[in-house]
């Protein structure tokens, strides 16, 4: 388990942590980043995890 | 490799008559230490950055701008790739934060995971057009000019709803821009003749608002109409010869590894092996950074190369190898940081419904002539084919 957090002001809207992990994140209507689960665990966490590392305006904090 | 012995400098661009790509001489930037400082043909020197890390570094780091109206700023002839905001209002990759945000704001709607998906029906029927026609004339085709181009011009077109009727038109005119053997003259008249369509199309959706995006970002608000013909302009020329040549390398690269043909890892994985747009991200330091180990000064020119990023053996096991099962997750092909390419995911799309389309349709396709023959283009901004024959 580790908890997720997201900056929404660094957040450009670009959806690669949709893609990435689409059990964890999704887009308002707005484009903008929002945490559909911000306590992913397993192939979810992992699926995070990637999200953060490619997150290009590195809006992702994984807390572990 | 050759370098300027007296000055230690490498020549920039590299230019090879053909394949492979990313040019061979990456692979021994990458090995060096620091930095390496190049020549443009204009006599001005850069930075090169060739490292997967340090081209990510590079594209975060709020002390290196993209905007070309600082001093330093590379300029690989006197237009190439780089209008300022102030030439061109609404050429906001040209803009750095705080001043970009704004634009990304009133784009991202348009581009979102969800938006993009509803348009696939609309991109499939685009595609399957193109392939009628194609079928229709025989057996054979020129598939850059056929298929690649006209794809991305109709989607591109249908998005900001530009009538059908004037894609050729703009088809030659980014033609020209992206051309580095283009003369400036010819540049600057394409670009002009582009900007007053364009803004003659705004006119005419401010009296009759269409559902299209160029209609919706007016409604909005948040751009005035001389902004909104920036956007637009820089829409059209990004979404469209960067698809087209995705999509032609991308033919070729299936046709050569079949088994990947309709596997969906195949996309990203194609992406980083050609990483098209290898010289699109143009910057300069606006404060004393060190990148690398390399102490780069406020003033100086760097170009974080994509492709070279792209094929780090540091990032990417056997990087010059094409292997849809490895992740290609983490390439910069679109780039990274606030300019990532806005259009990504529609890029992705495309690709997916073109091959889907070419390669079950037509079953017997295959490149008409042998490999080694083939136009890569080096003479350009953008990596990609002059032309494809194909037949089938």
């Amino acid at each position: 388990m580790a908890r997720i957090s997201v900056d929404t002001g660094r957040c450009i809207g670009s959806a690669q942590c949709v893609l990435a992990a689409p059990d964890v994140f999704d887009q308002d209507d707005d484009g903008f980043v929002t945490v559909l689960d911000d306590n992913p665990s397993g192939e979810a966490e992992t699926a995070a995890r990637t999200a953060r590392g490619i997150c290009p305006a590195q809006a992702i904090t994984v807390h572990d | 490799m050759t370098t300027d012995d007296a000055a230690g400098l490498v020549p920039f661009m590299m230019r090879r008559p053909g394949a492979p790509f990313p040019p061979p001489e990456y692979s021994e930037f990458r090995d060096r230490p620091g930095l390496v400082k190049a020549a443009l043909p204009s006599g001005e020197t850069v930075w090169l950055v060739t490292r997967h890390e340090e081209v990510r570094a590079v594209l975060t780091d709020p002390r290196i701008s993209s905007n070309p109206t600082h001093e330093g700023f590379p300029r690989p002839s006197r237009t190439v790739g780089a209008p300022s905001a102030d030439d061109v209002p609404g050429w906001f990759v040209s803009l750095d934060p705080p001043d970009h945000n704004r634009f990304r704001k009133a784009l991202i709607p348009e581009f979102t995971v969800r938006r993009i998906r509803s348009l696939r029906p609309a991109v499939e029927e685009i595609v399957d057009r193109a392939i009628d026609q194609m079928l229709a004339k025989g057996t054979t085709a020129e598939l850059v000019e056929d298929f690649s181009l006209t794809v991305p011009s109709l989607v591109i077109s249908s998005l900001l709803g530009v009538p059908k009727v004037d894609r050729d038109f703009f088809e030659e005119k980014t033609k020209v821009l992206v051309t580095l053997t283009s003369t400036d003259e010819e540049r600057d008249k394409a670009s002009e003749h582009l900007l007053r369509y364009i803004n003659r199309l705004i006119t005419i959706k401010s009296k009759r608002p269409g559902d299209d995006l160029i209609s919706r970002l007016m409604k909005g608000g948040l751009l005035t109409p001389q902004e909104l013909s920036g956007v637009s302009m820089l829409l059209l020329i990004a979404g469209h010869e960067t698809t087209a040549n995705n999509i032609s390398l991308g033919v070729v690269t299936l046709l050569q590894q079949k088994q990947w043909i309709d596997d969906d890892r195949a996309i990203e994985e194609l992406l980083r092996y050609h990483s098209v747009a290898d010289l699109v991200a143009l910057r300069v330091a606006i404060e004393d950074v060190e990148i690398g180990g390399q102490l780069v000064r406020a003033g100086e020119g760097i170009v974080p190369l994509v492709a070279g990023a792209n094929h780090d053996p540091e990032m990417f096991e056997r990087p010059h190898e094409f292997d849809p099962s490895r992740s290609a997750t983490g390439h910069v092909a679109f780039g990274y940081g606030v300019h990532q390419c806005l259009g990504q995911n529609l890029v992705r799309l495309e690709m997916d419904v073109a091959y889907r389309g070419l390669f079950g349709r037509i079953p017997a396709l295959e490149v008409a002539v042998p490999l080694e023959e083939l136009q890569f283009k080096y003479d350009g901004v953008l990596f990609g084919l002059h032309a494809l024959p194909v037949r089938w």
